[in-house]
């Protein structure tokens, strides 16, 4: 059969293309045209150049929180990440036990965001909450309300406890890919499991780890329902979080300038680390092939 | 369009990176580009640069702005001759 040579394929892609301008593109250029300018109303806008980029780059609030931000994210992935591939290996292969793990693991990732707030601020409540309770009850002084330390934990551990299952599921259908001669010629060898991990299932599991350290790096960077509800961003300032602190300017101060200014920063932070990830994993991946194409 | 606020700089800012990537769609379909490796640590193409040197020309625009006295257009000027040295050489 003869190929057609063309691109008029390209027009099919024209409904998406208008769905994510509407959607995106002209939002984010509003949001350009409001960070230049001071406005008051629709009809009093002022022209101010770069100057709201200067007071956003240079304001300690808004670095604090960035480098809130980042630790976050990155403890979050250092922790969800080794623990998501660790509980799809362990998880079972078939049978009903299967079923049911893979319903258990997926409920947390049905809750709502602000409802699994609400969970948590009432779990680690030292005097209702179960596991404030327990924890007091130790012997260790826990209060996430007024201690940062016990905020921040609380905090992680309840997006661990969110977001793990997302990391777990996507390696688990990664690992069920892999065909089982790879496994038959590793026993043939007489590989290690840790042989096995290392050489069979996490090259395969590179691309869907692809994918889940990406997500859960935009979504652990834009995070605000969760801690917003579960410690108001508190105790002080020690949970806020870039989008909070966003939030508090846009809507709160209804300073709409510096908050465009700020967003364009923070789209733009964002757009860098996903590509320094995407790019990083996706070129180790291709380097790696070429080596073994030349072994 | 009133609601969106424009001004003659984000005008002229938006019709500069349309542009771009018109004569840069153009400029595809009429010689297409293979990935290659130039000064930068992974191969890549002529979209790929751009991108890069877009990102990048926010970055180095971010920095003067915040964190020097000097002014907008030598920030300009910078990412102006770094995309071009980039789109050629990266």
């Amino acid at each position: 059969m003869n190929k057609v040579q063309n691109n008029k394929a390209w027009f099919l892609v024209l409904p998406v293309f208008l769905l994510v301008a509407f959607s995106a593109i002209v939002p984010l250029m509003t949001v350009v045209n409001y960070s230049v300018q001071d406005i008051f109303d629709q009809n009093n806008a002022y022209f101010v150049g770069v100057e709201w980029y200067k007071e956003i780059l240079n304001d300690p609030r808004l670095q604090d929180s960035l480098a809130r931000q980042f630790m976050f994210s990155f403890t979050v992935l250092l922790i969800e990440v080794p623990l998501g591939i660790a509980v799809a290996l362990m998880m079972p292969t078939r049978g009903w036990t299967a079923s049911l793990t893979l319903i258990v693991l997926a409920l947390p990732l049905l809750i709502p965001w602000n409802v699994v707030g609400t969970i948590w601020q009432i779990f680690a409540r030292g005097d209702i909450g179960l596991l404030g309770y327990v924890i007091n009850a130790l012997g260790i002084d826990y209060n996430y309300t007024n201690n940062p330390i016990d905020a921040w934990a609380t905090v992680l551990l309840m997006d661990v406890w969110h977001w793990t299952s997302l990391i777990a599921l996507l390696c688990y259908s990664g690992l069920r890919a892999i065909p089982d001669a790879y496994y038959q010629a590793a026993r043939i060898d007489r590989a290690s499991s840790w042989s096995i991990f290392k050489f069979i299932q996490l090259p395969k599991l590179k691309g869907v780890l692809i994918i889940g350290i990406l997500l859960r790096f935009m979504d652990s960077f834009m995070i605000y329902t969760e801690p917003f509800v579960l410690t108001g961003g508190g105790p002080g300032n020690s949970t806020t979080f870039l989008s909070q602190t966003l939030t508090k300017m846009a809507i709160g101060q209804f300073d709409i300038g510096p908050a465009a200014a700020f967003s364009i920063i923070y789209f733009l932070i964002v757009l860098l680390v996903s590509w320094l990830f995407f790019t990083t994993i996706t070129h180790l991946d291709k380097d790696k092939t070429k080596e073994q194409s030349y072994d | 369009m009133n609601w969106m606020a424009w001004t003659l700089p984000t005008a002229v800012f938006f019709s500069t990176i349309g542009s771009i990537l018109v004569i840069m769609t153009i400029f595809e379909i009429k010689r297409p580009c293979t990935e290659r490796k130039g000064f930068l640590p992974i191969p890549t193409t002529r979209g790929d640069r751009l991108f890069i040197g877009l990102l990048s020309s926010a970055f180095i625009h971010l920095i003067v702005i915040g964190f020097t006295p000097l002014s907008i257009w030598i920030a300009l000027t910078c990412s102006i001759l770094w995309l071009l040295t980039l789109l050629k050489w990266g």
